[in-house]
């Protein structure tokens, strides 16, 4: 489903990614840890286009996403993605902003696309919010109204880039419920997250990064079993012992 | 107080509309001309390309260092002698409002661009939106709105610089009351009651951009 391949990425003179490679298979759930800076962040968005990257290259279902003549829009259509500050639209209802895309891009109608973005909407909890503005809402609330933004595409696939990381603790849950609920569902996620809970519940594969580098592409079992680097074993001690 | 005539406001009250009529004109058209320039200076800003760019910079940051004056002087005296024809004091002045106003609207717009986050256009695109949907749908609305109270404060600023047209002869508002006050003698009744309509005007405008600020409170 996506497929990462030796994508390395400079600002300037400073590296932000080498020579990473993975993949994620269709179903799978893979998260992605390491320290802040160590360039996780960048590689989701490498993903879909957000953020070019200098070599390498990145398929996602078979289409590469760093070639010039790739249609992206189309490519980022298929691939839901989150965002740690959530990034809703403030000018619009929670219902519009789920609604939006599914009109302009899927040119579904206004009726069809309300019809879904309700349905989405109850079905992350938020059926009593749709005529609410993201002022309005909590954090927690907000970041499950751009999950259902996202799924309103009905996306082959799910990026989320720290979804939780901007949230007040008391939130955490609520957005890792419906995090968790669609990788029961079989959906293919590719999350960034410090949250080793949720790691330890629903990922497949743990990705361990740092200084741009992916250290680590272990089974969750065996990456908290006993990780094989030095720096992850570092990482872990300080994450778990929260 | 006691002599203070009001007649003679009634009396020459058409000849200070004509007056605030010629200063409507010149804000309209500098306001629109100034927006449209000033939007495609705008956009030749924040392109990454040089030639596009660094014009643009250039044209606002001259503007920018001119006082209107000047720019209508220049206009008034030194386009005629390029052209080689008279242009005539009314399109030299319309046209110098625009090229001037254009740096402060680029500037404007810029802002309120910037002012909207980049994780909004990311977020858009990541739905599958084209950069024009991100525009009009996303960023434009947002920006829009920043830019209401910066956009209505120059046009309060515009209105109240269309005094200095009275160097190329021109009568605005301000110039015909002051035409009244030394043709009859009546400065204190004339500037008193233009005072009060300029502030009158701009008091309503500022006025109209709190109620807006507070309708669309984020």
């Amino acid at each position: 489903m996506i497929e990462i391949a030796d994508v390395s990425k400079a600002y300037g003179r400073t590296p932000v990614l080498r020579h990473c490679s993975a993949a994620v298979a269709r179903g799978e759930v893979v998260v992605v840890c390491g320290p802040s800076g160590s360039g996780k962040s960048t590689l989701i968005k490498c993903v879909n286009g957000l953020v070019p990257f200098d070599s390498g290259s990145i398929r996602v279902n078979g289409v590469s996403v760093g070639d010039k003549g790739t249609d992206l829009p189309a490519v980022r259509a298929r691939i839901g993605m989150v965002f740690q500050n959530f990034e809703l639209y403030p000018h619009m209802t929670a219902l519009q902003n789920v609604s939006l895309a599914q009109i302009h891009v899927l040119k579904r109608s206004r009726a069809e696309a309300d019809a879904r973005s309700e349905l989405l909407l109850r079905r992350v909890g938020l059926a009593d919010k749709l005529a609410s503005r993201p002022d309005q809402l909590s954090g927690g609330q907000q970041q499950r109204v751009s999950i259902a933004r996202a799924l309103a595409m009905d996306p082959q696939a799910m990026l989320f880039d720290e979804p939780t990381s901007a949230l007040d603790p008391e939130m955490v849950n609520e957005v890792l419920e419906v995090m968790q609920a669609l990788a029961l569902d079989g959906m293919t996620m590719m999350v960034v997250t410090h949250e080793m809970g949720f790691a330890q519940r629903v990922a497949d594969r743990v990705l361990f990064m740092d200084d741009g580098a992916i250290l680590e592409d272990t089974p969750k079992a065996a990456f908290f079993a006993e990780p094989a680097t030095e720096r992850a074993r570092q990482f872990l001690a300080k994450v778990l012992s929260h | 107080m006691s002599d203070f005539d009001w007649a003679i406001v009634w009396r020459e009250w058409p000849f200070l509309a004509q007056g605030l009529a010629l200063s409507a004109l010149l804000v309209v058209v500098a306001t629109a001309g100034g927006l449209v320039l000033g939007g495609g200076l705008a956009l030749m800003r924040q392109s990454s390309r040089a030639w596009l760019a660094t014009p643009a910079a250039s044209y606002v940051t001259v503007m920018r260092s001119l006082p209107l004056v000047l720019v209508l002087f220049w206009f008034y005296f030194l386009v005629p002698l390029a052209l080689g024809h008279p242009v005539g004091a009314l399109a030299s002045a319309l046209v110098a409002f625009v090229l001037f106003e254009a740096a402060f609207y680029c500037e404007i717009i810029r802002a309120g661009i910037a002012s909207v986050r980049v994780g909004q256009t990311q977020a858009a695109l990541a739905t599958g939106m084209r950069q024009a949907q991100v525009f009009r749908l996303i960023v434009g609305p947002q920006a829009l709105r920043a830019m209401v109270p910066l956009l209505m404060n120059q046009i309060i600023i515009v209105f109240q610089d269309t005094s200095l047209v009275y160097v190329v002869a021109l009568r605005d508002f301000m110039t015909a009351a002051s035409v009244v006050a030394d043709r009859d003698g009546r400065p204190t009744e004339m500037y008193t009651v233009i005072a009060v309509v300029y502030l009158a005007i701009c008091f309503s405008a500022s006025k109209a951009v709190e109620i807006y600020q507070k309708g669309h409170a984020r």
